[in-house]
């Protein structure tokens, strides 16, 4: 993975003692809370229904053990023993003192991390697919892309105050597991006929309030052409990006409304004049980041056939999940383990400090050194010998990390909702939990097959709702929470949008409501291979509706 | 029928204006004000407050007093003043006898 260079050192060591100056000068009352707002949001500091919150950068979800070690002293030293893993790839810390942020950034960056730019109008952490360099099915490693992106727009000052936040996503492979297509920019990093990489870039996707699939606007860019043609999306938004009205100040709103086609036009003008730029990217230097992110040595481990077999003639906890959660890599003796946070009736992607320090331990010991962190909100170790997986599973039970729950309905993707966030109107993890509970069984869960479940506790969509088979979006009517079902969303390479399937659900109702959903779609499948996603395409909404409102449904 | 709050500047924990002039951080012995003036009052206080750097996010939220406790009307308001309902053992309910919100 990317080593700190001197200059990045010393960079992200003069921003901690610069914020821990602002802090000092705060708390003695010297600047105003209008004047240090902006300053404390630029180092990931919010403040939320009980604390301050503390949101961490992870770059593309690549995390070390020594850094997940570090994330969690910080867990225990300076909040309540545990963090809470996001759909951005990033954790956050839900309770520290704001007095005791300057030492958790000096921490953090004695492992070469920050917060930076995970708040504000900036570009932030950029993500990738979390199998980035495993996958049997990339075409290259996505993550030097991510990485060179990175460096490009840190404390980038013509992109530091964009019209609003602004969210970057790469794979490299045609399976898209980035969610490429509800990012402002989406790049899919593939080959051409020549074998050159390059990307197809997508522009204007996003969630929120106002949801978009994003529009490719290039098939093929070389690779040497990513910052500059990513500085021309990016002049053409900062200039034409709607300030006046937050609401409609995404890419997406200008993309939309400008229209794909003249948008591209607008792009590539822009691009014409910096293509030969001291922006197009040298051979070496991609190269060169590329080194930092070179395969581990997979020494072959043939053996690892005949363990697995026999574990699970052994084991039939092992045996499940290892049909669940694990799945192949590019070396035939390995293996990528997701390590589930979703246990039945837990948080969506909390772990506790020791869980965490374990984790850090298994992936020392058999995976590497590598942890990824994914936007689904559990945890990934990349690079595990086939021969250890029973090994890896035996060590995460220990910790009660081996729900074998992967992709089926208990892996719900939540916000911190209203039980945390200042801008929720509607709790979203008890929603999580209630139906996680009524799931229960793996043998329905597996019965039902693939179904993403994703909730959000406001409109702002940070539990990926309108990307969910089944999403759940909290609201407040009269005062009380309120849930509203969408049906059909997918946040892959054939990214759709769900459709709301009727009025809402009160938090008594909502998991009936789910059950009812789940149970049409187990009547109505044409067999048992028939995922739910494709079902709902081939059905439509109006079976669910019926399901659902009866006569009401009729009537409308 | 409302009462002040905020959280405290130094780390951000919730507090309410109480009837001893100071800031709580439980929502029990929050000072309730009962007509326009005496919101107007806090609400004074409150400004007072911020520009004094002791809290920020000052509100006056609606409150109801039942079996002798404060209640906040809304639910976010009363998983301010409990904790949070997936963590019973953080915030105000894991300390003192305050009640879950939900």
């Amino acid at each position: 993975m990317y080593r700190y260079d001197e200059f990045d050192q010393q960079f992200v060591n003069a921003r901690v003692a610069e914020f821990r100056d602002q802090v000092e000068r705060r708390l003695a009352g010297e600047i105003t809370e209008e004047q240090f707002r902006p300053l404390r949001l630029m180092n990931g500091v919010y403040l939320q229904l009980h604390a301050y919150m503390l949101r961490v950068a992870i770059p593309y979800g690549t995390l070390n053990s020594r850094q997940l070690r570090m994330l969690a002293h910080i867990a225990r030293t300076y909040d309540k023993g545990y963090g809470h893993f996001t759909t951005r790839q990033n954790i956050q810390f839900n309770w520290p003192a704001l007095s005791d942020i300057p030492a958790v950034l000096a921490d953090l960056a004695s492992v070469e991390m920050h917060a930076i730019q995970t708040s504000g109008n900036c570009i932030r952490n950029v993500t990738a697919d979390h199998f980035a360099g495993a996958a049997a099915d990339e075409a290259a490693d996505p993550r030097p892309y991510a990485e060179i992106l990175r460096q490009w727009s840190s404390v980038h000052p013509e992109f530091s105050y964009l019209p609003r936040k602004f969210k970057i996503a790469v794979t490299g492979a045609e399976r898209d597991r980035a969610a490429i297509q509800v990012h402002d920019i989406g790049l899919h990093l593939k080959r051409d006929a020549a074998g050159r990489l390059g990307f197809a870039v997508y522009v204007g996707g996003g969630q929120g309030r106002t949801p978009m699939i994003a529009k490719k606007i290039r098939d093929f860019l070389p690779e040497e052409d990513l910052l500059s043609y990513t500085t021309a999306i990016m002049r053409v938004y900062n200039l034409y990006g709607r300030r006046d009205n937050k609401f409609k100040a995404r890419i997406k709103i200008l993309v939309h409304e400008t229209g794909a086609e003249a948008f591209a036009a607008q792009v590539e003008a822009e691009w014409e004049a910096l293509k030969d730029s001291a922006l197009a990217l040298p051979d070496e230097d991609i190269r060169a980041i590329e080194a930092y992110f070179a395969p581990p040595a997979l020494v072959p481990r043939p053996e690892g056939e005949d363990a697995v077999r026999l574990a699970r003639l052994d084991s039939r906890g092992f045996s499940e999940w290892l049909d669940q959660n694990v799945v192949t890599h590019r070396h035939p003796d390995y293996a990528a383990v997701t390590i589930s946070l979703k246990g039945i009736g837990e948080t969506p992607g909390d772990a506790s400090d020791s869980q965490m320090e374990a984790v850090a331990d298994i992936a020392e010991r058999l995976s590497f050194d590598e942890i990824r962190v994914t936007h689904e909100q559990n945890l990934v170790l990349p690079h595990v010998a086939r021969a250890d997986l029973k090994a890896v599973y035996d060590a995460l039970s220990e910790i009660g990390l081996a729900t074998a729950n992967t992709g089926l309905i208990t892996d719900i993707i939540a916000c911190p909702g209203l039980d945390y966030c200042a801008l929720a109107n509607a709790r979203s993890i008890s929603v999580a939990q209630a139906i996680s509970k009524r799931f229960a069984s793996l043998e329905r869960q597996r019965e039902i097959g693939e179904l993403k479940l994703k909730i959000s506790g406001c409109i702002n969509a940070c539990g990926h709702h309108h990307v969910g088979h089944i999403g759940i979006l909290g609201v407040e009517k009269k005062g009380a929470e309120l849930y509203q079902v969408t049906l059909g969303g997918s946040g892959d390479e054939h990214t759709s949008l769900g459709e709301i399937v009727g009025r809402g659900f009160g938090p008594e109702e909502i998991t009936d409501a789910v059950e009812t959903i789940v149970e049409t779609y187990l009547s109505l499948r044409s067999d048992p291979h028939e995922r739910f996603l494709d079902a709902y395409r081939r059905l439509g909404s109006q079976p669910f509706k019926e399901a659902l409102y009866g006569g009401e449904a009729k009537a409308a | 029928m409302k009462v002040l709050t905020a959280n405290r500047l130094s780390d951000g924990e919730a507090v309410w204006f109480s009837t001893d002039r100071t800031w709580a951080e439980t929502i029990s012995s929050a000072e309730l004000a009962q007509d326009k003036e005496a919101e107007e009052r806090l609400a004074a206080i409150g400004k007072a407050a911020f520009l004094a750097n002791e809290v920020l996010d000052v509100e006056l939220i609606d409150v109801d007093v039942a079996d002798g406790a404060v209640v906040p009307l809304r639910l976010r308001e009363r998983i301010r003043a409990a904790g949070p309902t997936n963590r019973q053992d953080h915030g105000k309910q894991a300390r003192s006898p305050a009640q879950p919100a939900s």
